[in-house]
C-alpha cells in the first residue's frame, strides 16, 4: 500500500488513485514460480498418465487416483499460474473461488448422484424393450 | 495545487469518505483485520472482476461436465471412448496446452518489466503451442466423423462433442484475443488499460489449461480405465 501512498503526493496530478502499480522488477523471482508451476504440473500430468497406462495398481482404485491427481493439479495452476495466493489483496478472489467452487461441486456431484441412483431405479433394458411396440 | 485540487477541498474539506488523510482521497483507511487497507488498486480490481467472469465460465463447463459424466455410458451401440480415444494425442495436446501456459507466465514476466520483445516473443510462442492444441483438437474431432462417430450418433458423443468443443472454442476466441492483444502492443505500448488486458488475458489462458486438466482427467483418461 504503501506506494499508492506515494503516488498520490507530487508527481501523479494525472492518473486517478490507483491506476499506476509498481512494476515487478524481479525477473528471475518471476520466471521461478512459473516454473516451479510448470515443473509441477508436469509431474502430476506423467502421474495422471502413468497410473491408467501401469497395471500395477488395483483397477477401483485408478478413478480416485486420478481425480485427487487433478485436484491437486488445478491447485498447483491456481497458485503458480492465477496467483491466487492468501495475501489481503487476493481474498476478494479467494471467497469468489470458494463460491464457484461451492457450485461446481452442486452441479457435477449432484447431477452424478441423482442420475447413478435413477439409472439404479429404471426397469433393466432388456425389459423394457420387448413391451415397446415395434 | 491543480483546479481539480481546489474543488475537491471546497466539497468535501474534511475528506469524509475518503479515509483519514491524503488528498484526492487516496489516504490510508482501515481495513477490518486486515491493518492498514484502503482502495484496491486498479490492477486488483480487474483481475477480480474478469475473475469473476472466469469464475461464471467455470461453473458453465461444470454443467457440461456433468452432462458428459451423467451420458458416458449411453453408447447407444456406438463406438465408445475407449475405442476412439487415442493416448498419444491426449498426451501431445496436454502438452501443448500446459508449455501454451507456461509462455504466456513468461510473457507475463517480460511485461512485468516493460520487455517489448520478450513479450511479443513470448506471447507468439503461446499462440503457436495454442494453435498446435487446436489442430490435433480438430484432427481428432474430424477422424471421429469419418469413423461415422459424429455427435448425432449417440449420447456420449454429443456430450462429448458438446464439452470438449467449447473448450476448444475457447481456445479459438483465445487465439484471437491473443492476435488482437499482440497487434495492441506493437501499436500502443504498456499502456494502462493495455497492461490490465494483457493481465485478463493471462487469467483467461491459465483458467482454459485448468478446465483441460478436468478434461483430459474424466473424459480422456477415465475412459481407458476398464
Amino acid at each position: 500500500m504503501s506506494e499508492n501512498g506515494e503516488e498520490f503526493g507530487l508527481n501523479s496530478h494525472d492518473v486517478a488513485p490507483g491506476v499506476m502499480d509498481a512494476p515487478e522488477h524481479s525477473i528471475r523471482a518471476g520466471v521461478q514460480g512459473y516454473l516451479i508451476g510448470l515443473g509441477l504440473a508436469v509431474l502430476l500430468t506423467a502421474a495422471s498418465f502413468g497410473v491408467v497406462q501401469t497395471n500395477q495398481i488395483w483397477p477401483p482404485a485408478i478413478p480416485i487416483a486420478l481425480v485427487v491427481l487433478a485436484v491437486a493439479q488445478i491447485g498447483i495452476h491456481l497458485v503458480f499460474f492465477l496467483h491466487i495466493t492468501t495475501a489481503p489483496d487476493n481474498t476478494n478472489n479467494i471467497l469468489a473461488l470458494a463460491f464457484g467452487i461451492l457450485i461446481v461441486a452442486l452441479v457435477v456431484g449432484g447431477s452424478v448422484w441423482i442420475m447413478y441412483h435413477l439409472n439404479e431405479n429404471m426397469m433393466p433394458m432388456h425389459q423394457v424393450i420387448p413391451a415397446q411396440p415395434s | 495545487m491543480s483546479t481539480a485540487d481546489i474543488v475537491h477541498r471546497d466539497i468535501d474539506p474534511y475528506k469524509l469518505g475518503h479515509g483519514h488523510a491524503g488528498d484526492f482521497g487516496g489516504g490510508h483507511d482501515y481495513a477490518t483485520g486486515q491493518g492498514e487497507g484502503g482502495p484496491a488498486s486498479r490492477r486488483v480490481i480487474t483481475g477480480f472482476g474478469f475473475w469473476i467472469f472466469l469464475l461464471s465460465d467455470i461453473v458453465m463447463f461444470s454443467c457440461f461436465f456433468a452432462a458428459f459424466a451423467v451420458l458416458r455410458g449411453g453408447t447407444a451401440g456406438g463406438p465408445t471412448g475407449r475405442e476412439l480415444f487415442e493416448t498419444w494425442r491426449v498426451a501431445a495436446e496436454t502438452a501443448f496446452l500446459l508449455a501454451s501456459s507456461f509462455a504466456a507466465g513468461l510473457a507475463a514476466v517480460a511485461t512485468s518489466v516493460r520487455s517489448h520483445f520478450w513479450t511479443q516473443a513470448f506471447l507468439g510462442v503461446t499462440g503457436v503451442l495454442g494453435a498446435c492444441f487446436l489442430f490435433l483438437e480438430a484432427q481428432e474431432f474430424a477422424s471421429f466423423i469419418a469413423q461415422g462417430a459424429s455427435p448425432q450418433h449417440s449420447a456420449f458423443l454429443s456430450a462429448f462433442f458438446a464439452f470438449v468443443g467449447c473448450h476448444g472454442l475457447h481456445v479459438t476466441l483465445g487465439l484471437l484475443w491473443l492476435g488482437t492483444m499482440m497487434a495492441q502492443v506493437y501499436v500502443k505500448g504498456f499502456r494502462v488499460s493495455i497492461l490490465h488486458r494483457l493481465l485478463c488475458f493471462n487469467l483467461f489462458w491459465h483458467t482454459l489449461d485448468i478446465i483441460w486438466v478436468a478434461i483430459f482427467t474424466v473424459v480422456y483418461l477415465m475412459s481407458g480405465v476398464p
